[in-house]
């Protein structure tokens, strides 16, 4: 199975090239972070958590938006799902890759990471988020690996899979409402301390991914012929632009609740994300631009004839991950500190180094998907046309 | 922990993963914490800020006080770092503004404002950063101490988003080349590690009867710390917390500090 990934045209092995280039330059970097510290990147006493983190948490979104074709294939039978579910669940495996490389690549003594399991604590989120984690990554890579061997060798799927498949979905929906609990719970940090957090995660997670989704399928199409279907990239529209407007509902429910109360301590940092106020850095256009995007996304997506049309489908889904993933990617975790518990404004913005070992992990990311995608549609024969 | 149970842990924790309760943990924690904290018979240490003492005897110095000084000499504080970003402190001061934030600053009386409050880690009765750490690299002692274990940490900072004080410093970079001057009575650290104030815990190795004095304490000319047993009533802590009245830092968070301030 593994040497079909090898073969392959050279396009494909252009691309793989420019994977491992990028691979090479953050893990190049990352050595210098791992012999000179966490000085290489843009943190500081104030900001303890940035870039890393924030990519961390928009990629937990992601693989867990995995249950958004699962669900509907494997609870509603839904045939048209069908060959959609294997790419969710290869994008839910490079998510979960990606998410623990982003946190190895935050940890300051990361010769000692294991430690969370040595000692295991249970009062803490992190170590239940390394265990959601895992136990995600594995049941994605059982699921996928049964039932498409089983498709390969055109037998049903052994019975003992179905209800593995069945706890993936609240699996999914675990690691983000966890990794939601690991800010939501700090009366430290007021601007994450809200109940609605865990919620807003899902629901941008169920957008940003499904929409990521979209654009893998389209993207495959393109170069390997490979067709989900026309209705699958509907109902995926569909979900997407659902997920969206819960998404913005939820963003004004928070807002009420802050504006409306008006206490300080909370407003300040809303005041801060959007206005700039107290502080220096540009991050308010940022989540203007967030905002506008969102907006201009949910016009194409509410509107049945512009999401009908695949063009204009792919542009909202851009659309979609782009603002997305400012707000959580950017703003969410750096807000959360600004002003820090004495009430002074320290700024942050992500080091040349940290942005570098973050596109290795992305490419780390799309090399791992690239590669099982390779694997699959080979097998499927569905003979590459050009990549 | 033999290996059986520690097997046994790690079976129990999936388990508990698996059922999904390990969200209720810290709620129960939370709730137990009320009756669980403060049993024991053994002192629990605690401290007193004079910060109109501080402000008459050490206002008008430029850099640190002397107490932050001595804290930092005889702890290998790397105080070389300039930059305020990577800073590492266990002792310093703030304005009052900002270490007790939410009162109006337009009609604060003349002293108060801008006068500089000593801070330092308040070992919290409740603390959260020990809630949060994935390790148990810091923990809370039975004499109420938080400690911290800086050959488990990992680095990840949780304590650091946790803690609602700043108490707590990382090193991001090598430390060692930016101390003043090494004492070997005490261990440096390593870069990517958190640190934070002991209480002097250290000096109990060489106290007979099992109480000691911080160093901050011993040093400050006016004697405007005041340290003691928070379950001895007869202590000169307790005798001062009866008779005046003291602020904590953020008390509505339920932490519970135990460093009280005199305004
Ligand atoms: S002040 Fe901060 S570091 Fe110290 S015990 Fe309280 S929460 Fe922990
Ligand atoms: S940085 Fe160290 S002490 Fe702090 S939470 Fe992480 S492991 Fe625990
Ligand atoms: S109690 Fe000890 S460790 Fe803490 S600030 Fe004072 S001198 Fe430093």
């Amino acid at each position: 199975m593994i040497e079909k990934a090898l073969g392959g045209t050279r396009r494909y092995w252009i691309w793989i090239v420019v994977l491992l280039a990028v691979i090479g330059a953050g893990t190049l970097v990352y050595l210098r972070q791992f012999q000179e510290g966490l000085t290489v990147t843009g943190l500081s006493r104030d900001v303890p958590w940035g870039f890393y983190i924030a990519q961390f948490t928009f990629l937990v979104g992601v693989a867990a938006s995995a249950v958004m074709v699962v669900l509907p294939y494997y609870l509603h039978d839904y045939k048209a799902f069908g060959k959609l579910t294997v790419l969710g669940e290869f994008l839910a495996i490079a998510a979960v890759c990606m998410c623990m490389l982003f946190i190895f690549v935050d940890m300051g003594y990361p010769t000692r990471v294991l430690n969370i399991a040595l000692h295991p604590t249970l009062n803490s989120l992190m170590f239940w988020d390394m265990v959601v984690m895992m136990g995600y990554l594995v049941l994605n890579v059982v699921i996928s690996r049964v039932t498409f061997s089983a498709e390969q060798r055109k037998v049903a799927p052994p019975r003992w899979i179905k209800p593995l498949i069945i706890l993936s979905i609240p699996w999914a929906v675990s690691i983000h409402t966890v990794t939601a609990f690991l800010y939501s719970g700090l009366a430290a940090r007021p601007f994450w301390m809200t109940a609605i957090l865990a919620p807003r995660f899902l629901a941008t997670a169920f957008a940003a991914g499904p929409a990521l989704l979209i654009l893998i399928c389209l993207l495959v199409r393109r170069f390997t012929g490979y067709d989900v279907g026309r209705e699958a990239l509907k109902k995926l529209g569909v979900i997407v632009a659902y997920a969206m407007s819960i998404n913005l509902f939820f963003i004004l429910l928070e807002l009420f609740t802050v504006g409306y109360s008006d206490i300080p301590e909370h407003l300040e940092h809303l005041k801060y994300m959007y206005f700039g106020v107290g502080g220096q850095s540009t991050l308010w256009i940022w989540m203007w631009a967030s905002g506008i995007i969102g907006l201009f996304s949910l016009v194409l997506l509410l509107v049945p004839k512009l999401r009908t049309n695949e063009t204009l489908l792919a542009l909202a889904c851009v659309a979609v991950v782009v603002s997305i993933w400012i707000e959580k990617g950017m703003s969410m975790v750096v807000v959360g500190f600004v002003p820090n518990p004495f009430h002074e404004f320290t700024e942050y913005a992500p080091s040349a180094s940290e942005l570098t070992i973050s596109l290795g992990i992305y490419a780390v990311g799309i090399l791992i998907l690239t590669g099982l995608l390779k694997v699959a549609l080979d097998v499927r024969k569905h003979k590459p046309k050009v990549v | 922990m033999s290996g059986e149970t520690s097997r046994r842990v790690f079976l129990q924790t999936t388990g508990a993963a698996v059922l999904g309760i390990g969200c209720g943990i810290p709620l129960v924690r939370a709730l137990a914490s009320e009756i669980e904290d403060e049993q024991g018979t053994g002192p629990r240490w605690a401290m007193v800020v004079d910060t109109r003492k501080c402000a008459e005897t050490c206002g008008k110095i430029d850099g640190s006080p002397p107490c932050a000084a001595a804290c930092h000499r005889i702890h290998n504080v790397p105080t070389k770092i300039e930059d305020p970003k990577e800073e590492v402190k266990w002792i310093w001061t703030e304005p009052y503004e900002h270490t007790f934030p939410g009162r109006d600053p337009k009609y604060l009386s003349d002293d108060l404002r801008g006068q500089d409050v000593l801070v330092l880690c308040n070992h919290c009765e409740n603390p959260p950063c020990v809630r949060v750490c994935p390790t148990q690299a810091t923990w809370k002692r039975d004499d109420g101490i938080v400690m911290m274990d800086m050959h488990r940490c990992i680095g990840c900072r949780y304590c650091i988003v946790g803690c609602p004080y700043g108490s707590r410093s990382f090193n991001w970079k090598d430390p060692r080349p930016h101390i003043e001057e090494v004492d070997d009575d005490f261990p440096t650290r390593s870069k990517g590690v958190v640190e934070k104030c002991n209480f002097c815990s250290e000096k109990a190795r060489d106290s007979a009867d099992g109480t000691w004095t911080p160093e901050c304490v011993a040093v400050c000319p006016e004697k405007a710390l005041i340290w003691g047993d928070i379950s001895d009533p007869e202590s000169e802590l307790r005798k001062t917390l009866a008779e005046r009245f003291t602020v904590l830092r953020k008390p509505e968070l339920g932490t519970r500090p135990r460093v009280f301030y005199l305004v």
